[in-house]
């Protein structure tokens, strides 16, 4: 099959799945899920197929139409894009797998339109990873905000509308007061917005300006929720957790700080931003979110907003990583968007197992809840490590690697910042794996319970494996993130 | 060209005008419809062949009577004429294929006759106003639409739309008698009626005071009629209380047509020849665009009238239109004109969902919506992507107007940055009052006695025809642009 063929698979099989599932929901719900883990599994088996080209040098593309002069909707792609489509159709499938146990379990509402706009986002995400221009990339990332408001405001009642304007509004807000200014600036000085190794600016945009449109672009990108732009995150988590879980921890972040690496590398040049000084705010600016949100997350009583001020932290990682601008740090960033999707997603997992069978939703209340939830603990201890770096786990690999590249340019913020980091990482989540395993249960909390229902055990445990197998089995994929930056292997 | 072929500009007006006396004998139940919307389409094929011959880069020209120019009438259609031609006409048939039962819900049957005939006036005095080459002439064609129109207005049940159109006729008989006076002052200092001899006869008298005169009678006059802020204060009722259908109709092209004839005169007659004319033409024009953006966009986020809040998005997208006009560059006017065509796509069927909306629910209020989308999904959807396009994301195309006006802005410097953002601002403006409903029909629980069904089905497939050339024209821009770039081309005075 040619890759062209492959490339509109990756679109038309989520899209043929949403038409499936709104068919199959009127003949009933185990053919709905069916539909969608068939539509997974096929879409990830389509995606990954191109990996092979990937490794090989090749960049396959589809180029579909000129709407303006210079401007082109078409896919183009390359190790990052191949590395985050893989990352989140892969993790589909097991999301599906959980969300099937968690919809079910909890009997929520409105489970057809969840599941058509859980693929519709996920259409929406390949197409952001796919894209071969900044134009493109902008719809897509337009379409995801629109397509996860839905499942945003699931529960319908005034709160949750409030949290879910909340989100729409800085997403789109900063998506078209920064991120559109910033596109159009890049197309009227290079005349172009296509992906280009070593970037398009260099000789169209030096100075002071270059540093500007960085921080249009890196605050544009609302979805790498950089302080102050990150409001919107704690906000989403009013959404059921399979949500929270695939597009808060996964895709819909992923695609912000994906989109940062990507307009660092293929639109800025990593030299070419290396050399201008206007530009070496986004480390501080990033080292700042890291720790300023290590510190909230320590302050946080409810489960979901923990994770949600770890993922903001989390995030600011990677745009810091890129922000060294170093080779290896490029490689690092891409790496840590894949060992933290790892641990965080098994931690919403793990939340949402817990919320089914106990209605717990805070820190205190989970106290010895590890005899009760054996499995489920202890995927939750393997990926909190992870969160913290600590071998054998997946954030082990990329913190090395990020640390490796500060070393590079002798970058002592970003070394301090990690280390800082990682200490506080350790401070709320290290208390919190003592207390599931070894504080007694308190005696009005009891309540009869075991673990969750098998497929949401499943989902958890298939990420923890993965977690832990990251760390073994990393070459390849460093191998192919080496390509954005040329670094031959 | 045949010879049938050549007499297309005079039909373009003969036809309909023609056919509206004929209308009011036919007393069958759906008859006077029928020929109305046969005609509208009539002269929406030859508006289609007109432009077809006008993208070769030609300039179609004909002579009344054979009588030559300067001394006989003479009819011209260029890309800028046949882009406007294709905005009434397509606009008028949409409105007609779509609202046969939308007007009977407005009209009473008895008066559905002389109701059609009042709309092909209409419809015969706005493509007028875009085929002659005739100053006068144009004065006529407008009065000929601006009455049908008020018709038109009034025509419904509703009584508040009697005040609203008594106001429309007072402003809009001041404006065409401010446009009278300018064109008599000229025709005083040179003779002419004729737009391309005036352009040619007004620079020997150029620095005489009735010719500055009549350049600031006639904008002035023009912009009455366009709706530019602050002139624009009939405009919202007269949308709010008309019949939908008729305001489908005249939403996508009463203002424009009127924008068309200011930037006629204004680039051809007086720019090339009035010394310091630019300079005063943007410093007129470019604050009152930025204020009806703001201040259009602002009401409309407060409005809880649909209609209404529709009707001042309208002065917010009139805003754009000037804005790109008075930067006076190629940029600029190309998006100005590109404007004119993308916004009627999506204000048109953004209007065409408010009379879906009128099929089902009486008042047309925010709290009424709450939840409908549940009961009528397809208007809804509908809805929501011509929102898209009003906003301008990408893949619409409202999104290309937007990109052509910003990429103008960008050139004049550092006030350009500045307009950017103004024209980011009232995006997200948009984006607001557009949320605004999408939010209550979608995520409202809907009244416990809401019984509606989806509206008929001839109006949402009209509907969806219009919405979904929203997304057609954001990925396949070729006709429009060529166009709306000849258009500039011409009015700069440049020869493509």
């Amino acid at each position: 099959m040619s890759s062209d063929m492959t490339i509109a698979l990756s679109f038309l099989i989520p899209l043929a799945g949403v038409l499936l599932i709104l068919v199959a929901s009127r003949v009933n719900d185990n053919l709905r899920e069916g539909v969608t883990l068939m539509t997974a599994i096929a879409l990830a088996i389509n995606v990954w197929s191109l990996i092979p080209e990937l490794m090989s040098g090749g960049r396959p593309k589809l180029e579909l139409f000129e709407i303006l002069p210079g401007i082109n909707f078409g896919f183009q792609i390359e190790p990052l894009g191949m590395m985050f489509a893989a990352l989140a159709s892969g993790l589909w499938i097991v999301s599906s797998i959980y969300s099937i146990g968690y919809m079910r379990a909890n009997q929520e509402k409105k489970q057809t339109r969840f599941y058509v706009f859980f693929a519709l986002s996920i259409t929406a995400t390949i197409g952001i990873a796919f894209s071969a221009n900044l134009f493109t990339l902008f719809l897509f990332y337009e379409v995801l905000t629109l397509c996860t408001y839905p499942l945003v405001s699931h529960k319908g009642d005034e709160k949750t509308i409030r949290s879910a304007r909340i989100y729409l509004g800085v997403l789109l807000t900063t998506s078209i007061g920064l991120l559109l200014p910033a596109i159009i600036w890049t197309y009227f000085v290079a005349g172009t917005g296509d992906f280009t190794s070593g970037g398009i600016l260099e000789g169209n945009l030096e100075g002071p300006a270059l540093g500007l449109l960085l921080g249009l672009f890196v605050f544009g990108i609302g979805k790498a929720a950089m302080m102050p732009v990150h409001r919107w995150l704690p906000a989403a988590m009013v959404a059921p957790t399979p949500v929270s879980a695939l597009l808060h921890a996964v895709a819909v972040v992923k695609a912000g700080v994906f989109t940062v690496i990507k307009v660092i590398v293929y639109i800025f040049g990593v030299e070419h931003l290396f050399a201008e000084p206007s530009s070496g705010w986004l480390l501080y600016a990033a080292a700042f979110t890291v720790i300023v949100a290590s510190i909230v997350a320590l302050k946080q009583t409810n489960m979901k907003r923990l994770l949600a001020y770890s993922t903001v932290a989390q995030l600011s990682y990677v745009v810091m990583a890129a922000a060294i601008l170093r080779p290896l740090a490029e490689v690092a960033a891409a790496v840590h968007i894949v060992a933290h999707a790892f641990g965080k997603i098994t931690l919403f997992f793990v939340v949402g197992a817990i919320y089914t069978v106990a209605k717990k939703t805070e820190v205190w209340q989970l106290k010895g809840i590890g005899r009760r939830m054996p499995w489920t603990m202890t995927a939750f201890t393997i990926s909190a490590l992870s969160m913290i770096g600590v071998p054998p786990t997946a954030g082990f690999v990329s913190k090395w690697f990020i640390l490796a590249g500060a070393f590079q340019s002798d970058n002592y913020v970003a070394i301090a910042t990690i280390i800082v980091s990682t200490v506080l990482n350790a401070f709320y989540f290290l208390p919190i794996i003592f207390a599931v395993w070894f504080s007694r249960e308190e005696p009005d909390q009891k309540l009869n319970h075991g673990e969750a229902p098998w497929p949401m055990v499943t989902a958890l445990s298939i990420t923890t494996v993965l977690t832990i197998g990251l760390f073994i089995f990393n070459g390849p994929l460093i191998a192919l993130e080496s390509q954005i930056v040329g670094i031959v292997q | 060209m045949t010879a049938f072929q050549s007499h297309l500009p005079v039909l373009q007006v003969i036809v309909p005008m023609l056919t509206a006396p004929l209308v009011i004998l036919l007393n069958q139940k759906r008859l006077p419809w029928v020929v109305a919307t046969v005609t509208s389409l009539c002269a929406f094929a030859i508006a289609v062949t007109l432009t077809m011959s006008v993208m070769t880069g030609q300039t179609i020209q004909y002579s009344l009577g054979a009588w030559p120019a300067p001394w006989g009438i003479e009819l011209a259609v260029d890309a800028l004429s046949a882009l406007m031609l294709l905005v009434v006409t397509g606009g008028s048939s949409v409105a007609l294929l779509a609202g046969a039962q939308s007007l009977d819900r407005d009209i009473e049957h008895h008066r559905q006759p002389l109701f059609y005939a009042a709309w092909l006036l209409a419809l015969s005095g706005l493509v007028g106003i875009l085929v002659t080459a005739d100053a006068f002439n144009i004065f006529v064609f407008m009065e000929i639409s601006s009455l049908a129109s008020y018709v038109l207005i009034s025509g419904g049940s509703d009584k508040r739309a009697l005040p609203a159109v008594f106001k429309y006729l007072v402003m809009g008989t001041i404006g065409a008698t401010f446009y009278l006076i300018g064109i008599a002052l000229i025709y005083l200092m040179t003779g002419t009626l004729n737009l391309a001899d005036m352009a040619f006869r007004v620079e020997d008298v150029a620095d005489r005071t009735p010719i500055l005169l009549a350049a600031g009678f006639i904008t002035v006059g023009l912009a009455l009629k366009a709706a530019i802020f602050p002139l624009h204060i009939w405009l919202p009722n007269a949308y709010t209380y008309a019949p939908n259908m008729v305001t489908v109709f005249l939403s996508t092209c009463a203002t424009k047509v009127a924008i068309y004839v200011l930037l006629r005169f204004d680039f051809f007659v007086f720019q090339p020849n009035l010394v310091g004319h630019d300079f005063q033409f943007t410093f007129f024009l470019l604050p009152l665009s930025i204020l009806a953006i703001l201040v259009g966009s602002s009401v409309a986020i407060f409005e809880p009238k649909l209609k209404r809040l529709m009707a001042w998005s309208s002065v917010a997208q009139v805003g754009y239109i000037t804005l790109g006009a008075s930067l006076l560059n190629v940029s600029g006017t190309t998006a100005s004109v590109l404007h004119i065509f993308n916004h009627s796509l999506a204000k048109g069927s953004l209007f065409l969902v408010m009379a879906c909306l009128g099929m089902r629910i009486t008042q047309l209020h925010i709290d009424n919506i709450s939840g409908i989308a549940q009961k009528i999904p397809w208007t809804m959807a509908a809805f929501v992507l011509a929102g898209l396009s009003l906003i301008g994301i990408p893949g619409t195309a409202g999104f290309i107007s937007k990109w052509y006006l910003i990429t103008a802005t960008l050139q004049s410097g550092a006030m350009g940055i500045a307009l950017v953002a103004i024209i980011l601002i009232s995006s997200l403006m948009t984006v607001l009052y557009i949320w605004r409903i999408v939010e209550s029909a979608y995520f409202r629980q809907p009244k416990e006695d809401l019984v509606i069904t989806e509206v008929p089905l001839p109006l949402l497939v009209m509907t969806w025809v219009v919405v979904l050339m929203n997304v057609y024209f954001g990925f396949v821009t070729d006709i429009p642009i060529e166009l709306a770039t000849g258009a500039a081309e011409l009015l700069h005075g440049q020869t493509p």
